[in-house]
């Protein structure tokens, strides 16, 4: 036997129905968090992109043991939290120790994991070192150009590493999903404020800065721009990288048909005649249509008195066709 | 205009990319390697801000609203496409025969209260509270209420509209469209698909739990208020009671007692372990010994020694606290005086037995026949 449970109260079911699918899609939701190891860096680079991400992020400050997205089963907990969470990108800060080789140290870098989730299901990975990390209070600008906390920035990527490329390029649209905030139809011009420049340097190697914009007159209405560097900045070297299931991606990559164009039937375009229209008429049913009665068979007075009869009586059915 | 070709520019985004770019030298310092970037960057920004101050604007309070157009990188969605809601039985029939909804008003005019009351809901018209009188009709049964008809029937209809929504909601599952609030339970196990009825309790039942909770506070209950007319509780459950560690003259000596008790019960039981077998042993074989050398050696002095050793292992018996200690040596003692006492039961007995049974019971049949021979004579 089924039971039907709905909730118990209204907030819950408003939760509810924010984490449905939807046909038309608002940005996903971002969860920072630390897994097996973890260093300082890391952790100031988590924390500040939850800072630049703050109206749709959500940061774990507990180191999680069970964390390793790249191997088998190291996913079900991250799976787990992207559920609870309702968030689909997902950064995991990674370090690994220091590790001695003979008589040379090593040192492998602080490794940050980004990846992303379709239907609460790991979707692709990618595995970035971070390097020369500077942290936002390193940088010194005028405050007043400070932008506003939640506006959305504008993104730039340069560099033709990230068309050729597959690392880059996976890197590229992980960075525009990571970092373009909430997807929106109205846009105030005043609101604008903010950067991230994304350089390729070289085939494994992202330059990732931060900028503040400066709008100064040019005489026309589109205004002159300025960039100043605001932080945080680094550099991203690639490691490894997952890309999705081509099924997976086929499904991920469905979008809702747009209602808005209505196909319209019966109307098509020719170079040479223009705009064509197709008619279709209705049958005529000649073979039902009453013909007025003058059969000269019948006797005149007969024929006389039939033809008052029907001027007579169904006249109102006359008018009825007629109409 | 020529940069809009040049670079890729996703207005809908706020994106620009640039797929041509590249480092003709590399950089010396990090510093210049910084500004080569942002110069580049803000070229791009460039392409994007004469894009969007372009578009059609309207003044707000805040600024100028641009309307964006929608953003044309491809991107993966974060769920799957909700699923189209699968038609309900009715919707279907309704369908089939051409049945449209109409728009039924919210109130109707009540001709029983004279006031206009909600269709459907609190304070509803038709009421069944509301109804004072059925009128009778002919093909009433007799001995059939009315008023409790009416409402049983109410009740069966929105039990069957409760199953009917409960199978629309099924088939709206299978087809993956469920609403997103609402969930499908299982109050079964689907093997057994039977809903096992809730079981009741009985006043028994009823009375034990009432009588354990009674008695769950630190004093057992002794000090809650008692309702007037309140029965003694049933069943208490058990508690543990402590005796006295104290002694005393009354409840002191019991916990003693029960010590004791336990004591004795424990060792008495384990009491075979005392017993030391090899020695027993031993001592037998010793004492068979000495027995047989003194029946070879002095008969007339075996009885008194013998007497006299008995009389030790008797003693030795009796002194120990125990008298299972008693019980192996007892056996080898009386298969070693047996052939003593032997002497003196056999002749006893043989003598007393032989001459009591001679003379019973030639005396009674004897003395009888004789007298009545005597008499007869």
């Amino acid at each position: 036997m089924l039971k039907v449970k709905t909730p118990k109260n209204r907030r819950v079911q408003r939760e509810l129905e924010k984490r449905a699918p939807r046909l038309v899609e608002k940005g996903k939701k971002t969860l920072l968090l630390q897994g097996t190891k973890t260093s300082n860096v890391l952790n100031t680079v988590l924390s500040e992109i939850y800072h630049l991400k703050r109206d749709n992020a959500i940061r774990y400050t507990r180191k999680n043991d069970s964390i390793r997205p790249f191997e088998s089963g190291g996913e079900t907990s991250l799976e787990f939290f992207s559920m609870k969470t309702d968030c689909s990108i997902i950064c995991v800060s990674k370090a690994v120790r220091q590790l001695e080789f003979g008589s040379t140290s090593k040192k492998r870098p602080d490794n940050l994991v980004i990846g992303r989730t379709y239907d609460h299901h790991i979707y692709d990975l990618i595995e970035v070192g971070v390097e020369n990390f500077k942290r936002m209070d390193s940088f010194t600008y005028d405050k007043k150009l400070a932008p506003q906390a939640g506006s959305k920035p504008f993104i730039v990527f340069s560099g033709e590493a990230f068309e050729s490329v597959d690392e880059l390029k996976h890197l590229k649209e992980v960075l525009l999903e990571l970092l373009r905030g909430e997807v929106v139809d109205n846009l105030n011009l005043a609101g604008l404020g903010r950067v991230y420049v994304c350089t390729a340097i070289s085939s494994n190697r992202v330059f990732l800065t931060h900028c503040a914009l400066r709008l100064k007159k040019s005489g026309t209405t589109v205004p002159r721009i300025e960039l100043v560097e605001i932080g945080p900045s680094m550099d991203f070297v690639v490691r490894r990288h997952r890309l999705p299931n081509e099924s997976l991606r086929k499904d991920a990559m469905k979008t809702a048909k747009d209602k808005t164009h209505k196909k319209i039937k019966n109307v098509s375009k020719d170079a040479l005649q223009g705009k064509l229209g197709k008619i279709y008429v209705p049958d005529q049913k000649l073979g039902e249509m009453v013909l007025p009665n003058k059969s000269k068979g019948v006797k005149r007075e007969r024929r006389e008195a039939k033809k008052k009869n029907s001027t007579n009586e169904p006249a109102s059915k006359k008018q009825k066709e007629d109409s | 205009m020529d940069t809009q070709d040049e670079y890729q520019v996703d207005l809908g985004n706020l994106m620009a990319f640039d797929p041509f770019h590249h480092f003709t030298s590399m950089p010396s310092s990090r510093e210049e390697l910084v500004a080569d970037c942002l110069s580049k960057g803000t070229e791009l920004v460039q392409s994007i801000v004469s894009g969007i101050f372009n578009l059609p604007s309207t003044e707000d309070i805040d600024g100028p609203l641009v309307k964006l157009p929608p953003p044309t990188t491809k991107l993966p969605r974060e769920k799957p496409l909700p699923k189209p809601k699968p038609p309900t039985r009715w919707e279907e029939f309704a369908k089939a025969k051409g049945i449209r909804n109409r728009k039924k008003d919210k109130v109707v005019w009540d001709e029983q209260t004279g006031s206009w009351k909600r269709r459907y809901g609190y304070d509803r018209v038709n009421d069944d509270a509301d109804i004072p009188i059925i009128e009778a009709k002919m093909t009433d049964e007799p001995g059939v209420d009315p008023f409790a008809k009416r409402i049983a029937e109410r009740k069966e209809r929105v039990q069957k509209q409760q199953k009917n929504q409960l199978q629309n909601l099924k088939t709206a599952a299978k087809a993956g469209a469920l609403p997103s609030h609402v969930q499908l339970a299982a109050t079964a196990l689907p093997i057994t698909g039977t809903q096992a009825a809730k079981k009741k309790f009985t006043k028994d039942e009823l009375g034990n739990v009432a009588g354990l909770a009674s008695t769950a506070t630190a004093s057992g209950g002794k000090f809650d208020k008692k309702l007037r007319g309140e029965k003694p509780v049933k069943n208490q459950g058990k508690h543990r009671k402590f005796l006295p560690v104290v002694e005393g003259s009354g409840i002191g000596s019991q916990e003693k007692e029960q010590t004791e008790r336990v004591l004795s019960k424990l060792i008495s039981s384990n009491s075979h372990e005392i017993l030391n077998v090899d020695k027993a042993v031993t001592m037998y074989n010793v004492n068979k010994e000495r027995k047989r050398r003194n029946q070879y050696g002095k008969p007339s002095s075996t009885r008194n020694e013998h007497g006299k050793s008995s009389s030790t292992w008797n003693e030795h018996g009796k002194s120990s606290s125990t008298p299972s200690k008693l019980k192996p040596n007892n056996k080898p003692m009386k298969a070693k005086s047996l052939p003593n006492k032997g002497k003196g039961s056999f002749s006893n007995k043989g003598k007393g037995s032989f001459s009591d049974k001679g003379k019973g019971g030639f005396s009674d049949k004897g003395k009888g026949s004789f007298s009545k021979k005597g008499k007869a004579k």
